[in-house]
């Protein structure tokens, strides 16, 4: 995986809370078998609307999306991040996430980080009123910074040294595959298997 | 070393999640995650096929193909048995069973009597037992908690983990209790009562939580309602819902295919036994409610926090003090297209859904057929039933409540997830209104543009017949 350090570039406020999968991605889009190709699903139903933010061209080249609280509740569905991916942005902003989408960007190296809703607010204020203004998210020093402005965010330590090393779970896992086959001879024999009975 | 859900004498007495936890942990300290243990993975077409291609390309095998198992559900049709008419949908399904085939995993596929939403199919073998690890690529997995488990929804990396090594890697959450003390009144169900916690807490209010349900009125529910209440725990962010085991888990368990048998019967339900929360074990929250003043809730808004007694009306926004929570509400009033103060029984609809993972099983049809027995489905509502499984619906035609519901009018469909995520053609038209049992009223869930309202099964028939919101007693 690619190595997460730092990203810097301009973003998109979306003033909205409770923004679930549904609408990140909706159900039709994901019947497909792939993991990319997914940017024209990205929030299908309110781009009908041209007066939504993101069919505003001042924009179109925001790579940090910020968000209201409770972003990404709702399903497991991972295409939610491969969608965010696909039509550009690096890094998101918001109060709080959904559970398994927090896990799932950090999987996939979308920056999903908090700030306080002042913090958040601030943030939309500002970029409302300059959209070519440039925001840092830094998962080195674990702060946001824009405009002279910094703050602070927790970010667990092991799923951030995964990130800034670029490491996958499945062959850090596997280090200690002696251990799984130790945990697995020892399973108490009536533990059910989905072998045809 | 033996496992062992007893606490040793003298150490600190733990809940029935730390238990289950404890039991599962294959590596724990440093500064990595707990490393635990997967009893049982449940996969479906939606969030595995790109889990098998990573597999694939790494070279990797399923490890345990014998705790793996499949089944078509979110794409299957409803109107007959074999005809994907969608190609994406079809093709989505044909990968899953050509990845099943290849990989060597038991599969479910249209036409078997397992096939069927994967959160029925588990239990109904008797796959889901108490004290395990239950995943699947699927957030409403935390019904399987119903069952004294822990079983919680993952992402397609984590599937593709799990499939490679057993295991996950997860950070231990924090314990919650929900107690609710008392009895239910009579004609509230546990679907009443999980959308009223919810009502309570807010969708975020469960957030790195595994909680756990307990009190007289959660005793008293059937291994149905349990799964009702432990499937709609994601609806208000916690990792996990759970419930003890107690004798009626281990009635419900016993003669299915799955379960153990002989001596290995007495052992597993020795080590289930030991399972339930110590006396003076302490949680890190705890929420008390009184069941006795419980009455059925409905849904008016787009989260399934946004809900009010069903003897209510829709809330006016500028009630509401939070801000975030005012413009939240703001926004749902304007896509439902429903007026503040409007009483929730003058709300009309056109469609009614009964089926999906919270309530397709047979317990949930049969309280259904009761309440529309000998009546009709009102003019100008559709009403779609759709069991959970195969199975359910085979069993349903047995009790006669397929001929219940033909007769007063209503859509008798095959299993699926259907117009729960509508994936497949079941969906509502822009505008539409539907009472549904399923677990999410968000924008365009149903269809884009349709407008959800989350109720009971009983709520569900009552309302095909009053043609507008209302329960078995309006009739
Ligand atoms: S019935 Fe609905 S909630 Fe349940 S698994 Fe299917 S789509 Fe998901």
């Amino acid at each position: 995986m690619e190595k997460i350090t730092t990203h810097t570039g301009t973003a998109l406020p979306m003033r909205r809370s409770n923004v679930d999968t549904d609408q990140i991605i909706p159900a039709v889009y994901l019947k497909r078998v792939t993991k990319t190709g997914f940017e024209d699903a990205l929030f299908a139903e309110w781009r009908d609307d041209p007066k939504f933010v993101l069919n505003q061209d001042d924009f179109r080249q925001a790579t940090v999306l910020i968000a209201g609280t409770e972003f990404g509740t709702g399903s497991s569905r991972e295409h939610a991040v491969w969608a965010l991916k696909d039509y550009g942005f690096k890094a998101v902003i918001a109060p709080r996430y959904g559970d398994i989408f927090r896990g799932n960007s950090l999987k996939n190296g979308l920056l999903t980080v908090e700030l306080p809703t002042e913090a958040v607010e601030w943030l939309w204020g500002a970029v409302e009123a300059d959209p070519t203004l440039e925001i840092t998210v830094d998962l080195v020093e674990r702060e946001v910074r824009a405009q002279g402005r910094t703050w602070e965010f927790e970010f667990d330590d092991f799923a951030r040294w995964r990130l800034m090393e670029g490491l996958d779970d499945v062959s850090l896992t596997l280090r200690d595959e002696d251990r799984i086959a130790a945990f697995e001879s020892d399973r108490d024999a009536w533990r059910p298997r989905t072998l045809p009975v | 070393m033996s496992r062992t859900p007893q606490t040793a004498e003298g150490t600190r007495p733990r809940t029935l999640a730390e238990k289950v936890w404890d039991d599962h942990v294959v590596r724990t300290g440093g500064d990595q995650p707990d490393l635990l243990y997967i009893d049982l993975h449940l996969l479906h077409e939606v969030t595995s096929p790109q889990a098998f291609d990573g597999l694939r390309q790494a070279g990797r095998k399923v490890r345990r193909t014998d705790l793996t198992i499949a089944t078509e559900d979110h794409n299957t049709p409803t109107d007959n048995l074999f005809t994907i008419a969608d190609p994406t949908s079809r093709k989505q399904i044909e990968t899953l069973r050509a990845n099943c085939e290849e990989f060597g995993v038991r599969i479910h596929s249209l036409g078997d009597a397992e096939q069927g939403v994967v959160h029925v199919v588990g239990p109904q073998l008797g796959l889901t037992q108490p004290g395990m690890t239950v995943v699947c690529g699927d957030s409403h997995t935390s019904t399987h908690g119903a069952f004294g488990s822990i079983a919680f929804g993952i992402g397609t990396s984590e599937v593709e983990h799990v499939l490679a090594t057993q295991t996950l890697p997860q950070a231990k959450p924090k314990t919650m209790a929900v107690t609710v003390n008392g009895s239910l009144p009579e004609g509230v169900s546990a679907k009443d009562l999980i959308l009223k916690i919810i009502s309570i807490t807010g969708t975020g209010g469960g957030k790195g939580h595994i909680v756990e349900y307990r009190g007289q009125a959660i005793e008293e529910l059937s291994m149905e309602g349990r799964m009702t209440v432990c499937n709609m725990s994601i609806e208000w962010g916690a990792k996990a819902g759970m419930i003890a085991p107690d004798e009626k888990t281990f009635a419900y368990v016993q003669g299915r295919p799955h379960a153990p048998q002989g001596e290995d019967w007495d052992a597993a339900v020795e080590y289930w036994k030991g399972l339930g929360t110590d006396a003076g074990a302490e949680f890190d929250r705890e929420i008390v409610i009184d069941a006795a003043e419980l009455s059925p809730f409905v849904t008016w808004g787009t989260n399934p926090g946004q809900g009010v007694e069903l003897s209510g009306a829709v809330p006016d926004p500028v009630s509401l003090d939070d801000p975030a929570e005012r413009s939240a509400a703001e926004n749902a009033l304007k896509y439902m297209g429903l007026e503040a103060g409007t009483p929730m029984r003058q709300v009309d609809v056109d469609v009614v859904f009964l089926g999906s993972c919270t309530n397709g099983r047979i317990e949930d049809l049969r309280t259904a057929a009761e309440v529309i027995k000998g009546r009709k489905v009102a003019d100008g509502v559709d009403m779609m039933v759709v069991p959970g499984s195969a199975r359910v619906r085979e069993q349903a035609i047995q009790e006669g409540l397929d001929q219940v519901f033909i007769e007063a009018g209503a859509d008798w469909r095959f299993a699926g997830c259907s117009m729960c995520l509508g994936m497949n053609p079941d969906q509502l038209t822009p505008g539409q209104r539907a009472a549904s049992t399923s677990n999410r009223n968000f924008e365009g869930r149903q269809g884009k543009g349709g407008r959800t309202h989350l109720v009971s099964p009983a709520v569900a028939a009552a309302t095909a017949v009053a043609g507008h919101l209302a329960g078995p007693a309006d009739l």
